[in-house]
């Protein structure tokens, strides 16, 4: 069992509130993944629920019990950090045993857990090793086997592939999918990655400045954004945001994905010039300047030729538009 | 091949200067050996020179170790020196810990007050001194003198130590209180081996006016139970009659023990254990 509730919790740093009311449901065996800019309070969120952070006001439970004043080694949670953190003094092995050996577990049992997530995570020929004799991505592997051990009801991940090269990351992104597959546990995980967010998440919160803006799936987040942050923020290159006046539309703004905003040469609803092209290979992209609604991004699969100052005309897909009211609240038809 | 050319020709540089600080640092020290086996008289016709046949004397340290107790003086300035030494670092890593670990309130008035020992000279406060030395009766004792060099060497350590600790990996700390390591733990074997080579820095700095005081062990310590090496040396410098002989032996004795503490420290000084713990 892992069921994690938040109910109106806030935490302050002196006079200033960094975390300002945060209610927050995660069931038994959901992947959740906070994303939100850089300094929104992810990692203090995380640190109140791993105990590393006293909590200001409001509860954390797990199972149902209140954990606000529980040390964090008895919380039954285990915590990947960014920087590994691992033990510099202890091999590979006992590294992964520390925190069953600190609980008292009999060292048959502790050998038994350990060489299991060795096996889980291909660790069985570093097992002698200290971790100044690992590379990057060996080292977070071992901070995640350190994780595996303990079976607690709550894996806690700190941006963990934040540190790994991008063949890595994606290794990684594969293997954190297959042992959440495998062991049914609860996780919750802190990332800047969009994708990381998108393909592993069951459910993902975007946070703003300490505040919870949406709570969803990945596709209905991506699909049915509450508010222009959340649609601006989720789906890179980012959402275009059109003003609807201009348009004839009663909205205060359009929210426009990239592929949905068709270009032509010859004819359609915005006027603009081509202002910068990016060819990915699959897709394409293009940076139109217009007069009216700055610069847009216009997103084409394949590869297009569209020469730099070149005149065009844009048109948004109507039914694929977001609208939005003046103080960025989504208008729903 | 240019610039494998070049940096041959910085670094025999760099080695040319660091090669003649060292001899001139070096000087001193190697006149004050030489000198000590030779003959008085060999002493002021040449102080330059190496002993030779004739001029081999051994008459300094024989007069050391007959005069007075010499190997006593060298006791107590070895108890006092890796005492104080040993306080100096546990308690400054201690404060140093709490002032960069946790947040309190006073935290940062707690760390100026700590630190403000630094540009105060404890011998202004001689008197008082001496006078709670009394008070407590602790005078004549090297109790007296520990307690002194703990109080002057702890500013500086707690100083340097709680910078040094504010840069170990928070994550890393965090890792050991989830794994129910207790603050003590994560203080012993998680921080302290990781700031070795600051400690090591903070010892040879607290260290060396230990040993070379005469200020303290003269006021608060002069018997002859608890004289140390540097005040059992002043005995053959009189005020009309020095014998030279004697108190260069004596100097070249002192060097021994402090230069094997500063080898012992200055290993952990290089070594990089710090490796592999973050990225
Ligand atoms: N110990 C602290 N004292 C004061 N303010 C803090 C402290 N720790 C964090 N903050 C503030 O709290 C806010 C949230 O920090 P947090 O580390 O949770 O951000 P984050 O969302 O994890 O950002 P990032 O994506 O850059 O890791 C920041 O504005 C930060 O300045
Ligand atoms: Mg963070």
């Amino acid at each position: 069992m892992g069921d994690l509730t938040l109910s109106n919790v806030t935490k302050s740093f002196g006079a200033t509130q960094v975390i300002k009311g945060v209610d927050l449901e995660v069931n038994d065996g959901e992947f959740c993944v906070f994303v939100g800019p850089s300094g929104c309070g992810k990692s203090t969120l995380l640190r109140m629920v791993a105990g590393l952070e006293d909590v200001t006001s409001g509860d954390v439970r797990i199972d149902g019990e209140r954990i606000n004043d529980l040390a964090p080694a008895k919380r039954e949670i285990a915590m990947v950090f960014q920087s590994y953190a691992l033990y510099p003094h202890l091999t590979v092995r006992d590294n992964m045993g520390l925190a069953l050996k600190q609980a008292g577990t009999p060292k048959a049992e502790i050998a038994a857990a350990t060489e299991k997530a060795a096996a889980m995570l291909d660790l069985g020929p570093l097992m002698a090793r200290r971790p100044s004799e690992l590379s990057g991505g060996q080292r977070q592997r071992v901070a995640i086997g350190r994780a595996i051990v303990r079976t607690p009801k709550l894996f806690l991940f700190d941006e963990p592939l934040s540190n790994l090269d991008a063949a890595l990351r994606v290794a990684t992104r594969i293997e954190i999918a297959r042992l959440h597959r495998e062991l049914g546990a609860t996780m919750i995980y802190v990332t800047h990655d969009q994708v990381e967010a998108m393909t592993l998440a069951d459910k993902i919160v975007v946070l703003r400045a300490g505040r919870v803006e949406q709570v969803g799936r990945p596709m209905d987040i991506y699909n049915d954004p509450d508010n222009t942050f959340v649609a601006g923020f989720i789906g890179s290159p980012q959402m275009n945001f059109l003003k609807s006046g201009l348009l004839g539309l009663r909205s205060d703004r359009l929210g426009i994905r990239p592929e949905h905003l068709e270009i032509s040469t010859s004819a359609g609803q915005i006027e603009g010039r081509v202002s910068h092209v990016e060819k990915l290979g699959g897709e394409t992209l293009t940076y139109v300047r217009t007069p009216d609604h700055e610069l847009l991004t216009v997103r084409q699969f394949g590869e297009h030729d569209h020469p730099v100052e070149q005149a065009v005309w844009l048109t948004p897909d109507q039914s694929r538009a977001f609208h939005f009211d003046a103080e960025g609240q989504r208008l729903r038809a | 091949m240019s610039t494998a050319r070049h940096s041959a020709a910085r670094s025999i540089a760099a080695h040319g200067v660091l090669i003649l600080y060292t001899v001139i640092a070096l000087f001193p020290v190697f006149v004050i050996v030489v000198n000590s086996f030779k003959s008085r008289r060999a002493i002021f016709a040449d102080p330059l020179a190496l002993p030779t046949a004739e001029t081999f004397d051994m008459v300094g340290y024989q007069t050391v170790l007959k005069q007075g107790d010499f190997l006593l003086y060298f006791q107590n300035s070895m108890v006092v020196t890796v005492a104080s030494l040993f306080f100096v670092l546990l308690f400054g890593a201690m404060a140093a810990f709490a002032l960069s670990e946790y947040r309190f309130r006073g935290n940062l008035l707690m760390g100026l007050y700590l630190a403000l020992g630094i540009m105060i000279p404890i011998r202004l406060g001689t008197v008082a001194i001496l006078q709670i030395m009394v008070a407590s009766g602790l005078v004549n004792t090297l109790t007296a003198l520990i307690l002194v060099y703990t109080a002057q060497g702890l500013p500086l350590a707690v100083f340097i130590l709680s910078e040094f600790m504010r840069g170990v990996s928070d994550d890393l700390k965090n890792a050991g209180r989830i794994d129910g390591l207790s603050e003590y733990t994560i203080f012993f074997r998680l921080v302290l081996p990781l700031v070795r080579p600051a400690m090591a820095t903070v010892a040879v700095f607290t260290m060396i006016p230990i040993w070379n005081d005469l200020w303290f062990p003269l006021i608060l310590a002069p018997s002859e139970a608890t004289k140390t090496i540097t005040l059992g040396s002043q005995v053959f410098i009189g005020q009309f009659v020095t014998n030279w002989n004697a108190v260069l032996a004596a100097l070249g004795l002192a060097i021994v023990p402090v230069l094997i503490l500063y080898l012992i420290f200055s290993r952990q000084l290089i070594r990089g254990i710090t490796a592999g713990a973050v990225k």
